[in-house]
């Protein structure tokens, strides 16, 4: 029986020098964030500065917005970036989360092929697109994964006065933002995209997707963070976590966000910090 | 067709050029893989002695249980960790989650019934006659099965083989529990998901071929240990 023994001490060791080994000690923080943040490439250019003027480094993990907000209230992470207003402000009043602060926006806008055969470019407001894709039953490819730009997408859809659910133009993928917009470029559909996401896309010109309606003021698209509430989670890393939201919303991280541009030199976040 | 060859030749510059980023992603991928197949080598083969000296029914039930386990989905498995390591979990406190470890341990649950099914099969394969042979001699019970364990050697090492092609090349349970962080968690596979969502084929491409090349490898290496097993 000594053999066993030995064997799974052995082991029992292993996993704890493994644990002890990437335990080390440089302060980290975990920010659950949407895939339009991590695929537009800001964190990759906000982090780094980030650490050098507090020594934090931050941790991203790219989700939908639904579901940054649920690893939030598990306690899996010490602060969320996301871009649902309302579920933010309904979490904070639920005690889930502490300290919102508005932090930049962009504008989603609705894209798809050129030839674009529901005519939506004659049309000024999202609701009278969407009106005429579902008049028309040209595919529509929807996040379907209850992230902020599938609750935004449903909002215009109720707003429309439309049920879009089972049609047979209704396509939810249940993917991230450029992983839909792929799909929509394959099957020649329309599909609702924030613009950091769409402008951001290597290899945009290839994909053969197009503008077809923007600056509908329902289109807006706020971001905002928040900490996990910490006496609902006493272990989560509160005071690092504010040292981040206070430093997003200062003069400097704001800067920082407004001189982040993609490879063709846009603008993909403007900041307006409160 | 012109694209593909194009971007091809690009990925082959960013190998060659040892981009930092490029490295450690593969280094990363090489140290959670490994360590992972270290660990479920060492539990597979207990529990294949396990399952081979035992005496009782229960066997029946467990072989099958054992086969099914080799071909878990890893997504499955990656949520089940998940759920266990999440500080709403039973195992919150630990800490784990979001970091290598998580990945170590998913990919171990992965291996550990791959190695554990081989060697098992390898071991009730071999001539009966050496287990009877040393306990003829007086070896005791562990001392007979060691014996087969050693003739077997060749079909243990090419389960251990199987179960790092395994797991190198598996996305669904380190995206769960490993999150994708930069620099932190990301390794080969989940870079090219996310290289290939963005666009930027070239470095997915680069990576792929980096896989490739360690799945052949390691093919490779288990061509080997089959051939030498055989002979013997």
């Amino acid at each position: 029986m000594n053999f066993w023994r030995s064997s799974i001490l052995c082991i029992l060791l292993v996993i704890m020098v493994l644990a002890v080994s990437t335990g080390n000690a440089e302060t980290r923080i975990r920010c659950a964030s949407t895939t339009s943040t991590q695929n537009s490439g800001l964190f990759e250019y906000i982090l780094p500065l980030f650490e050098k003027d507090t020594g934090i480094k931050v941790d991203v993990i790219a989700v939908g917005t639904g579901a940054a907000l649920e690893l939030g209230k598990r306690g899996d992470v010490d602060v969320v970036l996301v871009h649902a207003k309302d579920d933010e402000l309904k979490m904070v009043k639920q005690g889930w989360f502490v300290n919102r602060h508005d932090v930049m926006y962009n504008d989603f806008v609705i894209v798809g092929s050129p030839e674009d055969l529901a005519d939506i470019r004659s049309v000024h407001s999202a609701m009278d697109a969407f009106r005429r894709i579902a008049e028309s039953k040209t595919k529509f490819i929807s996040r379907g994964d209850n992230s902020g730009t599938h609750k935004k997408e449903l909002s215009i859809w109720k707003a429309a006065g439309i049920n879009p659910e089972g049609k047979k133009w209704y396509l939810q993928v249940g993917q991230g933002m450029a992983k839909t917009l792929r799909i929509a470029a394959n099957l020649r559909a329309y599909t609702l995209t924030d613009r950091g996401t769409y402008l951001s896309l290597v290899d945009r010109e290839k994909l053969g997707l197009k503008i077809l309606l923007e600056g509908d003021p329902i289109l807006f698209n706020q971001y905002g963070v928040m900490a996990v509430n910490p006496e609902k989670y006493p272990h989560v890393k509160y005071k690092e976590a504010m040292t981040f939201i206070n430093w997003l919303i200062s003069d400097r991280g704001q800067k920082a966000i407004a001189s982040f541009k993609d490879a063709r030199g846009n603008q993909l976040f403007h900041p307006n910090a409160d | 067709m012109g694209f593909l060859i194009e971007s091809t030749l690009k990925a082959v510059g960013i190998i060659t050029s040892l981009d930092r980023e490029f490295i450690s992603i593969v280094l990363l991928s090489l140290r959670v893989s490994g360590t992972a197949v270290i660990i479920a080598t060492v539990a597979g083969i207990l529990l294949a002695v396990c399952i081979y000296q035992m005496q009782s029914p229960v066997k029946r039930l467990l072989i099958p249980l054992l086969n099914t386990s080799m071909g878990l989905p890893p997504v499955v498995v990656g949520l089940f960790i998940y759920l266990l390591l999440s500080r709403s979990g039973p195992l919150g406190t630990l800490n784990l989650l979001y970091t290598p470890t998580a990945m170590i341990i998913a990919q171990c649950v992965l291996a550990t019934p791959i190695i554990a099914g081989i060697a098992h099969a390898s071991m009730i394969s071999a001539d009966p006659e050496i287990r009877f042979t040393a306990l003829c001699l007086g070896a005791s019970e562990l001392q007979a099965t060691l014996r087969v364990i050693m003739e077997t050697r060749y079909s243990i090492l090419s389960s251990v083989v199987a179960g790092l092609g395994r797991v190198i090349a598996e996305v669904g349970a380190v995206l769960i529990v490993g999150g994708n962080i930069a620099g932190y968690t990301r390794v080969m596979t989940t870079a090219i998901a996310l290289e290939a969502d963005r666009g930027d084929f070239i470095l997915a491409i680069a990576l792929g071929m980096i896989l490739l090349l360690l799945s052949l490898g390691i093919n490779a290496v288990l061509y080997i240990f089959q051939k030498r097993g055989a002979i013997d």
